[in-house]
């Protein structure tokens, strides 16, 4: 695919490419606490600020629990709202994230991956966002610094249309991805505002029995999110599922249309196989171990060997049907989780997915490991004893061990 | 929950109140009513202003107030601010 605007090239780290998104998104505000490995993001845009180089409000609040509730409220009036976060600070805003997807507050927020405490580690993992899976929130990890950019500014679009109105998180991998320099592709400023927009609100009856825009507006005065009990409190949420559902096509549909201008195309936007057509084994992974696993494939597939991969880009809403389609004619399946449900049946990607296929056609063998905890390092040595692994599986007929540790020591 | 509760395509979003909450009598959770004497009373307003309610209207016309009994949760706040120690508490 070929750009149709002028692209130039920047040395940025994961978390200055994404800085550089929210600037050309044009926020109007942004609230924030500084954490590792988000705080380049923050500070970088807090430049932007005292360069007058935007318009944003810059909130510097006394912890990440009145950062997101500065963002939801500001949100609510109307304005295009954004920060950044990481493990202990996300953890922290654990309540107003519900109250943010309940609220119907578009915010976005970019999540450095990190390994949550105890023992303190800065490093980088899943463990943080995959606490948060369920709070409502869209939730799309990037395999680059690239697409760390590419993802922010589809994040505002997917995130404030009318018919969806959630909160999206875009995940990149604490360090591998955040302070590592890379060649990034930006597009204009203009273009960049243009293909966001300004954000539209759907009308909507308000307790005067007025239609009116969903936004606080002394003009017109609305009550969002006051108190729902037995009575209703089940519908709103059922209509988050909705707008969940719902935004399995409008996160395909911005991608879409970003690839148009851009160039770049991350899969469907929600699932990006790589070599699946006739693979037999299929390793899928989420953010940045997926560069590692293609290289595996690449030398795999010039040995003749059937290796295929398969990245989930949006966790939330799970692509289930996507997954199943790229997963057809797939054998053996290993699910890698860089995050640990303790006690629970493997990591949670795993969990999904092999409920997911439960319902399919042909039934894979389908295998976890639990990979990269804490920042540690994943070789492409060791993503190769995986597809070795798969080989095995598929000539025993058998899985011996469904879980296993990629790189622990015993 | 009665039938007449709307199902969740028909509700606005985000728990927004699609119409006011006036249908409430919350004035039957007081225990104490604010009673006024009237020569103490100067028309100050300032009872007017603290009540959290809104549950004290002033009537321009006839330029006094009036408690709205159905609204006033009798919490005495008006009691406790009249200048004039003109609003006494009295158990309903």
């Amino acid at each position: 695919m070929k750009s149709v605007v002028k692209q130039e090239f920047l040395a940025l780290n994961g978390d200055e490419a994404v800085a550089y998104a929210a600037k050309q998104a044009d926020v109007d505000v942004v609230a924030a606490y500084p954490v590792t490995p988000q705080t380049i993001i923050v500070e970088k845009f807090s430049e932007y600020v005292a360069n007058g180089e935007v318009e944003t409000e810059f909130v510097c609040t006394e912890s990440e629990h009145s950062a997101m509730t500065a963002c939801i409220t500001a949100s609510a009036t109307g304005a295009r709202t954004f920060t950044a976060t990481a493990a202990p600070g996300l953890a922290l805003m654990h309540e107003m994230l519900f109250v943010a997807s309940g609220c119907r507050a578009p915010v976005v927020m970019a999540v450095a991956n990190r390994a949550l405490s105890a023992p303190i580690n800065i490093h980088g993992d899943h463990s943080d966002t995959m606490a948060e899976r369920d709070s409502g929130w869209i939730q799309i990890y990037a395999e680059n610094a690239q697409e760390a950019y590419d993802s922010i500014i589809q994040a505002f679009k997917i995130a404030e249309n009318p018919k969806i109105l959630l909160p999206v998180i875009v995940g990149l991998d604490g360090f591998t991805l955040s302070h590592t320099l890379e060649n990034v592709q930006v597009l204009p400023g203009d273009v960049i505002k243009k293909f966001v927009g300004t954000r539209q609100f759907p009308f909507i009856t308000g307790h005067e029995g007025k239609t009116v825009s969903f936004k606080l507006d002394p003009e017109n005065p609305l009550t969002i999110g006051p108190l729902a009990l037995q009575d209703y409190y089940f519908e709103f949420k059922r209509q988050q599922e909705d707008a969940m559902k719902n935004a399995l096509k409008t996160i395909r549909q911005v991608h879409d249309e970003y690839a148009q201008i851009s160039g770049r195309n991350y899969g469907d936007g929600l699932v990006d196989p790589y070599y699946l057509e006739d693979a037999e084994m299929a390793i899928i992974c989420l953010g940045s171990t997926a560069g590692t696993v293609k290289t595996v494939v690449n030398n795999l597939r010039a040995e003749g060997v059937k290796a295929g991969m398969l990245r989930i880009r949006t966790f939330r809403p799970l692509p289930v049907e996507g997954i199943l389609k790229a997963l057809e004619k797939v054998k053996a399946v290993a699910v890698m989780d860089r995050c640990m449900s303790f006690g629970g049946c493997g990591g949670p990607v795993f969990h999904e997915i092999r409920h997911a296929l439960y319902d399919a056609l042909a039934h894979p063998y389908v295998v976890n490991y639990i990979y990269g905890l804490g920042g540690r390092d994943t070789s492409p040595s060791q993503i190769r004893e995986i597809y070795k692994d798969l080989q095995r599986i598929l000539q025993a007929q058998r899985v011996e061990d469904p879980i296993k540790y990629v790189g622990l020591r015993e | 929950m009665t039938t007449q509760e709307r199902g969740w395509k028909e509700i606005p979003p985000a728990g927004v109140c699609w119409k006011p909450s006036t249908e409430y009598l919350t004035g039957d959770w007081k225990t104490y009513k604010p009673v006024r004497d009237l020569e103490k009373c100067t028309r100050c307003l300032l009872c007017v202003i603290f009540c959290p309610d809104g549950a004290i209207h002033w009537k321009a016309e006839e330029e006094d107030i009036e408690f709205d009994y159905d609204f006033c949760k009798g919490c005495g706040i008006c009691a406790n601010e009249c200048p004039t120690n003109a609003i006494e508490m009295k158990l309903e």
